[in-house]
């Protein structure tokens, strides 16, 4: 080590001339630089970890545009507006899993949403508090138990079920309502539509719950306090103070919830039915993308088809990237309002 | 004001409130009621199963006995090597965002996409490394199953170090910087120490997250009927077993997919407990 290096380590000892053995301070110096050069090390290291992560990210867009391009060159726009899946032709649509993906979602929403809202109305509201943890813990379970435990329990016990009594119920009642009939039509397959979307409904609840309790719980106790104060009833407090003050965090968890509901596979997979056709009845069976790839992709045969099952993964990931996105850009707003 | 009697209005806005606070019981009774009907189920369906032949036996064959014995080893192989790849960048990529970055520009971006892949379908996942992993080697691999894991691994972990070195307070910092020790050091032996019991439940909860996946490994691990441990083959996992044996026709394969299912609910539930437990209340994020 040159003596002009060794200067550069901050080393009054040898500045002050003060008598100390050379040795001691030129292996000071030397620990010293190994310290600098692990921290430059170490803050490279993090780095390039963080810069990692956003590399993730590009490499699944890229690699999925790559792999869906035979097929958008082969049927171009009209990939996402056909109907048919026609393996045997090599003639591929998107559109009757997307129409799958967005109405079991869209069931799944309608009905997580009111329960899961009501949940955080009684943890916040009404719960005593010794109860508000072990509940709202047993909630977030929910959220713990693995999709394909819902896909099993899903087929075996709660289809039967569905078959035997809420579907020709709602076949009996609604389906001879003008207008809404042709919703509620057909057989009771027990799978379907409507069990998908009730399934998903079950596992997004958690979502819906936990976010919209913590920002029902950031509420400021003074304007809960104040309109008890000109009288409100509990419910007058939660629907005029509370909602409106987290409407932006809620709205968040919701779409959230959506993003998981959208690209949820397994619990969709064993009770939809696999039916590559668009119905208007909701208790019929049909599919979504997610669905589709994990029945199909390993027995694709043939680049198209392969290409096919590629795109409509690409489809999928762009809706739930627009929607977390928002849901994201939702939540940090009131973050930054509550933080 | 409109017609109605005072008197009247307010039994209305009673009669709405006791029904808004029915609802919100009712509402909670049902989510309750659910978890409780999924577990019974599971345990009513897996129970019955559950013996020492299904820690120690290999997947039969339609029509004869047999237990879950390589799949189970399959999942442990899996998730230990998702937990090796994904552990190390997840803390780094968080130590970065947490520690050096905490305001620059990179560290806001990072932290969103890292939320968008925190919550991505898993299935997507899959198709990547089948593009990049099993498709360029030309057959499904134990490997690529382990990196596909490992992709859920990472936004987990990186979400839950940033949060808990966040808590770590400054003076603790300020301190270790005032005794001359340099920032890396700083940051492992101080900062990591301080904030280990939440990473660590970080590390719990992304287990508990891939140790059911199934969607990713459909196309990268594929499945094995065969005890396997080589990672270049496919390989088994409970999982994708469970998927495969509950849509076939066959009464023994149904069942085993029952217990396999309840091993892992029981798996999953007690690490995401475990994991709960390590966090002191109020700290969680």
């Amino acid at each position: 080590m040159d003596p002009a290096r060794r200067r550069s380590v901050v080393d009054v000892a040898l500045q002050e001339g003060v008598a100390v053995s050379v040795e001691g301070a030129v292996a000071r110096a030397k620990v010293l630089d190994r310290l600098r050069l692990g921290d430059a090390a170490f803050r490279q290291v993090t780095r390039a970890a963080a810069v990692g992560v956003l590399l993730l990210l590009s490499g699944v867009i890229i690699s999925l545009v790559a792999g869906s391009l035979p097929a958008f060159r082969t049927f171009g726009f009209g990939f996402l507006v056909s109907e048919r899946w026609n393996p045997v032709t090599d003639n591929f649509g998107a559109l009757p899993a997307i129409y799958g993906t967005v109405l079991t979602s869209a069931i799944a929403m309608l009905i997580a949403v009111p329960v899961g809202l009501m949940i955080a109305f009684f943890l916040t509201e009404l719960c005593p508090p010794w109860l508000r943890r072990p509940i709202g813990i047993a909630i977030e379970l929910l959220a713990g138990v693995p999709s394909i435990i819902y896909g099993i329990w899903g087929l075996f016990i709660f289809a039967p079920v569905l078959q035997e009594t809420l579907q020709p119920f709602l076949i009996k009642t609604l389906g001879n309502v003008p207008l809404i009939a042709p919703l509620f039509a057909g057989p009771p397959y027990g799978i379907g539509m409507l069990t998908a979307g009730l399934i998903l409904a079950i596992m997004v609840l958690p979502f819906v719950t936990s976010i919209s309790r913590d920002v029902f719980e950031a509420v400021p106790p003074v304007l809960k306090e104040a309109a008890y104060g000109v009288g409100c009833t509990t419910w007058e407090v939660v629907r005029y103070v509370v909602l409106p003050y987290a409407r932006v965090g809620v709205i968040g968890g919701v779409m959230l919830g959506l993003g998981r509901a959208l690209g949820e596979t397994m619990a969709v997979t064993f009770v939809i039915g696999n039916a590559h056709r668009i119905s208007a009845s909701i208790l019929a069976p049909g599919t979504t993308i997610s669905a589709t790839i994990a029945n199909e992709f390993t027995e694709a045969v043939g680049d198209l088809y392969t290409s096919s099952l590629i795109a409509l993964g690409l489809i999928l990931f762009v809706i739930t990237f627009i929607v977390l996105a928002a849901a994201r850009y939702m939540l940090m707003r009131i973050e930054r309002r509550i933080g | 004001m409109s017609g109605k009697p005072v008197t009247a209005r307010y039994t209305s806005r009673r009669h709405r409130n006791t029904v808004a606070r029915a609802l919100a019981f009712a509402a909670t009774a049902l989510g309750l009621g659910w978890l409780a009907l999924i577990l019974g189920s599971l345990l009513w369906q897996g129970f019955s199963g559950l013996s020492l032949r299904v820690f120690t036996q290999m997947t039969p064959p339609p029509g004869s006995s047999g237990g879950l014995l390589n799949p189970i080893v399959g999942s442990l192989i899996l998730t230990a090597l998702a937990v090796a790849i994904g552990t190390p960048v997840g803390i780094l990529a968080g130590t970065y965002l947490a520690e050096y970055g905490r305001h620059d520009r990179l560290s806001s971006v990072v932290r969103f996409i890292n939320d968008i892949l925190l919550s991505a379908p898993s299935i997507v996942v899959g198709l990547f490394i089948y593009e990049i992993m099993v498709a360029p080697m030309g057959h499904f691999s134990g490997w690529a199953g382990g990196v596909a894991l490992a992709m859920l691994v990472i936004p987990v972990v990186v979400r839950t170090t940033e949060d808990m070195l966040t808590l770590v307070p400054n003076a603790l910092r300020e301190a270790a910087t005032s005794i001359g020790l340099p920032r890396s050091l700083t940051i492992t032996r101080i900062c990591y120490r301080a904030a280990r019991a939440g990473m660590v439940t970080g590390v719990l909860l992304a287990v508990a997250r891939i140790s059911g996946e199934t969607a990713p490994l459909l196309f990268t691990s594929l499945n094995n009927q065969f005890w396997s441990p080589n990672l270049n083959a496919p390989m088994a996992s409970l999982p994708v077993v469970i998927f495969q044996f509950a849509l076939s026709p066959y009464k023994d394969w149904q069942s085993l997919a029952w217990t396999g299912a309840l091993i892992i609910t029981l798996a999953v539930l007690a690490l995401s407990i475990t994991a709960r437990a390590l966090v002191p209340s109020g700290k969680q994020s």
